[in-house]
């Protein structure tokens, strides 16, 4: 008796399975589907819409193969119709046609809004970030504030935020999940995206983009606060933490791990520096486009312009 | 001069792990027992004349078979490898650049060193039988094909013990791929490995078209070819257009890192995007490529295991056509992120969507292929059933990643890694699988165990499921692709955990697949009749295996499902075959110089890659007077006598 045992088998692995997942769903989170901030929570209504005009498809399709095979076996016995030379059917044919122009219709429609609409903030960006990805550590300058922070970024919660993220290594990629979704650091080149933290709190960021040995450790905070928390944890800085140097800068952006650091100042236009020691003028004309799309207005554009 | 050879033995063959060291030896002791096993039954001159000189386009799919067997099990350990050091956090398996290598070799090898050569198996073994020809169009060049692919392939997988594997990633984006960030001589096997045998997969493209259009027996029209017939030709056309653009990005490539160029670094004008572009140009049609000849196979089984004509041929052929069409206007959903601007990124997201719409149609013509058939659970019918929810699913995910702005969510995750082995797995390995279990009889003569198929089919699936459903909840954790660690915190154990022992119950069934094939040598049941499945189409006709002229007689068509229709006639007249005339029959000559030629574009390769340009000068001169010997070469093929055919078909049990 074979068969019994290995079905035995199967079942408890599956059962053990469910039960790691369903006890995985309890402990932790899954930070796309919690978004804290509208980005987030725009990307999750689309997820959704998405996976329920799917599922209009998918599971009457999973259901009909499973009553077709069923019904249709060859048992002797079978009293189910067979039809060898029934091979066509202008009406059936028709609608299996139709249905998915008509659900990809709509999704496509909801897709196109969404997609001309998030690169756009509700209100004019209150502060400026400007996000480095280095090997393997990031870098944020305040250019607003004069001071700089690595691995962590602290912002103020309830206004949206426009990062400019570039790279001064191989190409990564900015996420933050629970505010939204990425966009890709590129050396020579700075693009935008805004976000927003709803609430304050510590968020979840890392590189996305593969980028060699030590691209798994590319993790960071984002960290909402208050704006008067945010002003005072800023002057605290501005007081407190070292300089960054010129040479300072050179010694962060060889390849290694870092942890979370502070700067109360940075050299002048270094984020200006970065991009464009990275081919930045070959690729002016460009950063007018690729502001990611989640672009603001077009004469808003990046230091890199106004610093020639 | 001792020291100097240390030196340089230090960085030539790579050291310093006990797995590398532990390949050397296997690779060693394989090598001295395949030569002491050919050597002992002196088959040296056998291996010569019946499979490195074939010219037979059974025989070189059966090579392709082998090849892509081996590659499936060398990408398939990978994956275990990986999948071990991502069970628990903080693990210290592999380390770092280990795991980068490990991807990046994995996911090279899996597309263009498993799916495409186990492809063109299928292409070779299938199609000219189908169509009614006794070979492909251009005999000599299809060996060449395969022999480019095997040296490429060869190229790239020696770097595991020579030089050190490429760690860029399967499609090695600069600048990570440039001089500057990866200095090691693994990129130059990737990109030579790949050159090599992408010239071969091109020339594969042009032959099968040519053959399609210009070789099918008489009487058959487009409109009456098989499924599977028709999936190539659609395939066809996409290498014939997509494989140029990779040929020409990784030359690009090669001139940025070899003549110091500027294509794709920011500096000196280039520009990583651009690279970006075009590999994606290549890469999306790539994966049609290796998908709709699965659809061909699908198709094929379908109908005949449900005893019933195929649903709607004119709506799957207009179908796929429209796939191939769309499949070079969706690149740029590969990289949404990127910053190309809300209009181009709605318009990429729309054409992406579009191509559901034909997938979509195919599963309901097949389902309905079904409706009012007759079903038999045999092998390839299993694994067809398994691919249509598998697929479904994984078609509905890709959709959701269509979503330009949710996949600023997805993108990089492992959401994304779940969906294309969804697809890949679900679709590409399951048709394959489909497709080896249902011609084997054909190509071997005997049917493939079924009790241990049957484990083997359970545990894949089951291992399907339990790998890579989690994988999707990940992404949605926020974890991202190629990482080779992860901390306690983030709460990804569990999930990664019962992934990885998906990911070795399908290891385990591949496991009894081997099995399966080595028990069903000595002991599968025999075909006799070649037409083990009641089949509809010309391969059947013929005995198992077919003999090297295919058809003693060029069948005469009158539609589709011919070989069906005429079995129908047979019954209706009661006669067997009426006896015919046979001719003398046109074969080409078999042919050292593919062989010899791929052996020197390996030396090219090689020299190439050390950057040993006396080396790759002398490979390239020999490839050249290969050229020539083949360009003077008048005498290259011959006919088999009447008498012969005769003898043949007698032994094979046929009436002549
Ligand atoms: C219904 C049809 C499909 C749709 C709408 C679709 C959509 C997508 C999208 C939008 C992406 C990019 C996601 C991202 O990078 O963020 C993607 C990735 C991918 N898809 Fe699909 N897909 C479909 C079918 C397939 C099929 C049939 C295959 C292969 C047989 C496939 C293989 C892949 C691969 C290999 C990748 C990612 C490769 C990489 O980034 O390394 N997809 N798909
Ligand atoms: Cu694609």
């Amino acid at each position: 008796m074979r068969k019994p045992r290995l079905l035995r088998c199967i079942q408890l692995i599956i059962m053990a399975a469910f039960a790691i997942i369903v006890l995985a769903g309890c402990e932790n989170q899954f930070l796309v589907l919690e978004p804290r901030g509208p980005v987030a929570e725009t990307q999750y209504q689309l997820i959704v819409v998405s996976a329920i005009l799917c599922a209009i498809v998918v599971i009457p399709v999973i259901i009909l193969t499973v009553f077709v095979v069923y019904r249709y076996r060859d048992r002797p016995g079978n009293k189910a119709p067979y039809k060898p030379e029934w091979a066509h059917n202008t009406l059936l044919e028709v609608v299996w046609w139709g249905i998915p122009v008509v659900i990809i219709a709509l999704l496509g429609f909801y897709t196109v809004k969404a997609t001309f609409a998030l690169p756009k903030p509700p209100a004019p960006t209150a502060i400026k970030v400007q996000v480095t990805s280095l090997d393997w550590k990031w870098l944020f300058i305040y250019p607003e504030q004069k001071i700089a922070t690595v691995n962590y970024a602290p912002i103020p919660a309830g206004v949206p935020v426009q990062f400019e993220v570039t790279s001064d290594a191989p190409m990564n990629s900015f996420w933050v999940p629970q505010l939204g979704g990425q966009v890709y650091t590129m050396p020579g080149m700075a693009m935008r995206l805004w976000l927003q933290a709803d609430q304050p709190g510590e968020y979840f960021g890392q590189g996305a983009n593969f980028t060699g040995k030590g691209f798994a450790h590319m993790q960071f905070k984002v960290v909402a606060k208050s704006q008067a928390e945010f002003d005072k944890w800023a002057n605290q800085i501005k007081k407190t933490a070292p300089e960054l140097t010129m040479d300072g800068y050179r010694n962060l952006a060889k390849p290694g791990l870092a942890d979370v650091m502070s700067f109360s100042s940075y050299p002048e236009g270094l984020f200006e520096y970065i991009v464009n020691k990275n081919g930045g003028p070959n690729h002016k004309h460009h950063s007018n486009n690729h502001g990611t799309g989640h672009e603001t207005e077009k004469h808003d554009m990046s230091g890199m312009h106004k610093h020639h | 001069m001792w020291e100097k050879i240390k030196d340089f033995a230090s960085t030539f063959f790579v050291t310093g792990d006990p797995l590398i060291y532990g390949a050397d030896v296997a690779i060693v002791l394989t090598t001295f027992a395949i030569i002491f096993v050919l050597t002992y039954y002196k088959k040296w001159g056998w291996l010569w004349r019946e499979w490195l000189t074939t010219v037979d386009h059974k025989k070189i799919g059966i090579m392709y078979l082998i090849a892509s067997l081996l590659m499936l099990f060398r990408g398939g350990v990978d994956a275990l490898l990986m999948r071990l050091q991502l069970a628990l956090p903080e693990m210290h398996f592999l380390h770092s650049e280990h795991y980068n290598a490990i991807f990046t070799t994995h996911g090279t090898i899996m597309i263009l060193f498993m799916a495409m050569p186990m492809m063109f198996a299928l292409f070779n073994i299938v199609v000219p039988l189908q169509i009614g020809a006794r070979d492909v169009a251009y005999p000599f060049l299809n060996a060449l094909s395969f022999w480019l692919f095997f040296f490429g392939a060869l190229l790239f997988n020696i770097s595991f013990v020579i030089g050190g594997s490429p760690d860029s990633g399967w499609l090695a984006y600069p600048p990570l791929s440039e001089l500057s960030h990866s200095p090691g001589v693994g990129q130059n096997f990737y990109i030579w490995g790949i050159q090599i045998s992408g010239i071969g997969s091109l020339a594969t493209g042009i032959n099968f078209l040519v053959t399609i259009l210009k070789m099918r027996a008489p009487g058959m029209k487009l409109m009456d070819m098989p499924m599977f017939t028709w999936s190539v030709l659609a395939t066809c056309i996409l290498i014939i257009f997509a494989f140029p653009i990779l040929t020409v990005t990784l030359g690009l490539l090669f001139v940025d890192r070899f003549f110091g160029g500027h294509f794709f670094t920011m500096d000196g004008g280039g520009n990583p995007m651009m690279y970006v572009n075009l590999i994606w140009m290549w890469g999306h049609p790539e994966v049609y490529i290796v998908i709709l000849p699965a659809f061909g196979i699908f198709s094929e089984i379908v109908s005949t295991f449900s005893r019933k004509k195929i649903f709607g041929y004119k709506s799957m052929v207009f179908a796929m056509m429209i796939i191939s069409v769309l499949a070079f206007f969706t690149w740029v959903h590969h990289f949404f992120t990127m910053g190309a601007g809300a209009d181009v990124n709605a318009f990429f997201a729309v054409t992406t969507m579009a191509i559901a719409i034909p997938t979509g149609v195919k599963v309901f013509n097949w389902l309905f292929t079904m409706f009012r058939g007759r079903i038999q659970l045999k092998q390839p019918m299993l694994w067809t059933l398994a691919f249509i929810p598998c697929f479904a699913v994984g078609g509905a995910t890709g959709v959701m990643l269509a979503v330009a702005p949710a996949d600023y969510q997805y993108h990089n995750s492992y959401f994304l890694i779940a969906h294309f082995h969804q697809v890949l797995i679900g679709g590409v390995v399951f048709g394959y699988l489909a497709g080896i279990y249902y011609w084997w009889p054909k190509m071997f003569g005997f049917k493939l165990d079924e009790r241990l198929g049957k484990w083997g089919f359970w545990l894949w699936n089951i291992g399907f499921y339990v790998c890579f459903m989690p994988q999707y909840a990940l992404g949605f954790m926020g974890m991202t692709r190629r990482v080779y660690t992860y901390g306690w915190d983030l709460g990804w154990a569990p999930l990664n955990f019962t992934s990885t022992v998906g990911a070795f119950l399908m290891g385990a069934g591949f496991v009894f697949q081997i099995w399966q094939i080595a028990y069903s040598i000595k002991h599968g049941e025999r075909d006799r009749t070649g037409d083990p499945w009641n089949g509809r189409t010309l391969e059947w006709s013929i005995p198992s295996p077919a003999p090297h002229y295919n058809f003693a007689v060029i069948p005469q068509v009158k539609g589709p499902d011919a070989w069906w229709e005429m079995k129908k006639e047979m019954q209706q007249d009661g006669t067997k075959k009426k006896p015919v005339q046979l001719k003398p029959i046109h074969m080409p000559k078999n042919s050292g110089i593919p062989f010899i030629m791929s052996v020197f574009w390996f030396i090219a390769g090689f020299g190439f890659t050390f950057s040993w340009v006396w080396m790759a000068v002398f490979g390239l001169i020999g490839v050249g007077i290969c050229l020539l010997a083949r360009s003077f070469q008048y005498d290259t093929d011959y006919y088999i006598p009447v008498k012969e055919i005769e003898r043949t078909e007698k032994a094979l049990g046929r009436a002549v």
